[in-house]
């Protein structure tokens, strides 16, 4: 008998689909309350940091250039006290064969698939990811279907998501086009139920492995061309796995004094599920409209338990606006000879304004940069923005309301990146893990709650009242 | 007509407005969720006929036949005039000289 397709039916079978789908039983890492064994999910791919730089360089996957952005950090230097600010650097993550860091997971996850027998692979991403997905199925031989969220009711497109959707077509990938909504879910489950693929999700272990090999070649490029570790490594956060992935892999790599900064757009105000609002937002990844629900609740993703718990990790949270990451994009062009953005643009923003408390020998990286080109560029992005009433111009940052406006700062001076109030997101990662389960939290629940939010048992107690 | 074995575009609609997911806002439940995806016809159609496409992961699809050999739109955009002034300001405040 055919299985019930119905919203209801199809979402009360994701545990048994997901588990055939990733080859993987989340239920091994499981204690029973809030705690769950993190480290042993993470060894659960079985690669080491080697093999997985091995399995990444067989398809021209890593060993990206670092650049020293010199005019930008002189630039930026012009805002600070004397002897202040920071050499900027960029992990040049556009030279991957996809044009972006996402392939690093890409790779793994394919891999992966392949080795298990999967005859394709399916990921429910808008974005670089899927690109990423198409490009290594194409390379790896495997079938691939990227599921993406892509109009609002009109049928009208952030031009974007449409130039992610050419992409992945060129690497010979199916592509399922959806209106807004969370039910992007539901659909991607009902194709994984149907085809019996390999679900190359973001937040599998396999995708995140995939990512600590960047970490490790920042540490290293860095000990070779600098000198020495990074001081700040800025990541451009949404999902998650940037952040985790990367500082995972400088942990690997002995670097144990870099600080970690997390950079998101700020776009507090627009709902991320509204047909309304989905066009009037002018960036489609890297804003706090992901950045936050995932980083205090990792586990809402695509997997049971999700490897990308960036609270483990940063030091700090800060959000730029939209503005200032144009700003920055034409900058990197202008001033750099290098066209790219527009998401890991926002890393770099944040950079900019980050250097500038950090003393002149001070090395700051940015984790990414990611491939430019007609529909994902700034231009396309503020055109479309003007026809949808987003009121663009000159001014200071501080005016700046998403959905109504974007404000390109008056000059380089305006660019300030804003500290988020990372206890809050602590206390809320917290809050919301033992909310999920009923009882009084082990010693064990305290340890990991700690762990997870990189504070100690005491602040843990403190946000329970216990 | 449009010949069976041409590449197209199709439309459907996955959920109705009221079998959509409990926590979705207002403005999104009133509309239903729809999709769109292409592939090889499989029998010969009209634009508007309800066919069945095999999608290039070799899936069969159901849905309202949209157009025929589909292409892309998007572009690099219209002129933003800002980003002339803002490319004018760097190089001034970088190579412009002391003043």
């Amino acid at each position: 008998m055919a299985l019930a397709k119905d919203y209801a039916s199809v979402m009360g079978r994701s545990n048994e689909i997901m588990k055939k789908a990733l080859g993987l039983d989340y239920a091994e890492f499981e204690s029973g309350s809030v705690a769950f064994d993190y480290e042993t999910l993470m060894k659960s791919t079985g690669y080491t940091l080697d093999e997985v730089s091995k399995i990444q360089g067989r398809t021209g996957v890593g060993n990206t250039p670092l650049l020293e952005l010199k005019n930008l950090s002189a630039l930026s230097r012009k805002y600070a006290k004397p002897g202040y600010g920071a050499r900027i650097f960029a992990k040049d993550e556009a030279a991957n064969p996809s044009g972006s860091f996402k392939a690093r997971r890409a790779a793994c996850a394919v891999a992966h698939a392949k080795k298990l027998g999967y005859k394709g692979v399916i990921a429910a991403t808008s974005g670089n990811y899927g690109a990423a997905v198409a490009s290594q199925a194409a390379m790896q031989g495997l079938e691939c279907i990227i599921v993406q969220e892509c109009y609002d009711s009109r049928g009208v497109g952030q031009p974007e998501i449409v130039e992610k959707a050419r992409k992945c077509e060129a690497f010979g990938a199916e592509v399922v086009q959806l209106t807004v909504g969370p039910e992007l879910f539901y659909s991607f489950l009902s194709i994984l139920e149907d085809t019996g693929y390999f679900n190359a999700s973001l937040y599998s272990p396999f995708g995140i492995a995939g990512v600590e090999t960047l970490g490790y070649e920042i540490a290293m490029q860095c000990r070779e061309n600098i000198g020495k570790d990074p001081d700040m490594v800025v990541c451009t956060n949404a999902g998650g796995g940037m952040m985790t992935g990367t500082a995972r892999g400088l942990m690997k790599a002995g670097a144990t004094d870099t600080k970690y900064v997390a950079a998101s757009i700020d776009l507090t105000g627009l709902h991320m599920a509204s047909d309304k609002q989905f066009n009037l937002k002018s960036c489609t990844t890297g804003h706090t409209g992901f950045g936050v629900p995932y980083a205090t609740d990792p586990d809402h993703s695509d997997v049971p338990r999700s490897a990308a718990r960036p609270l483990r990790y940063m030091d700090r949270y800060v959000t730029v606006t939209q503005g200032e990451v144009f700003y920055m994009t034409e900058a990197l062009a202008n001033l750099e000879g290098i066209e790219r953005g527009p998401a890991g643009n926002t890393a770099l923003a944040a950079a900019f304004s980050l250097a500038q408390e950090l003393p002149e020998d001070a090395v700051i990286v940015i984790s990414e940069t990611e491939y430019t080109g007609a529909g994902k560029h700034i231009q396309p992005q503020l055109s479309f923005a003007r026809d949808n009433g987003i009121d663009i111009r000159f001014g200071d940052p501080a005016e700046d309301k998403p959905g109504e406006n974007v404000i390109l700062p008056k000059d380089p001076s305006y660019i300030k990146c804003k500290e988020a109030d990372i206890k809050r997101f602590r206390s809320s990662l917290i809050k919301k893990a033992c909310k999920k389960h009923e009882g009084t939290p082990t010693d064990a629940d305290l340890e990991f709650l700690a762990a997870e939010t990189k504070t100690d048992v005491a602040f843990v107690k403190e946000v329970l009242g216990l | 007509m449009v010949k069976k074995g041409e590449w197209v575009r199709i439309h459907s609609i996955v959920l109705e407005p009221s079998g959509r997911a409990p926590k979705v806002p207002d403005d999104t439940r009133a509309c239903p969720l729809e999709m769109w995806t292409k592939g090889f016809l499989q029998e010969d159609a009209e634009i508007g006929d309800e066919v069945t496409i095999k999608t290039v992961a070799n899936r069969m699809e159901k849905g309202k036949l949209l157009e025929v050999n589909p292409y892309y739109t998007h572009s690099y955009g219209k002129f933003i005039p800002e980003l002339v002034q803002i490319d004018k300001q760097l190089r001034e405040i970088m190579f412009g000289g002391e003043k």
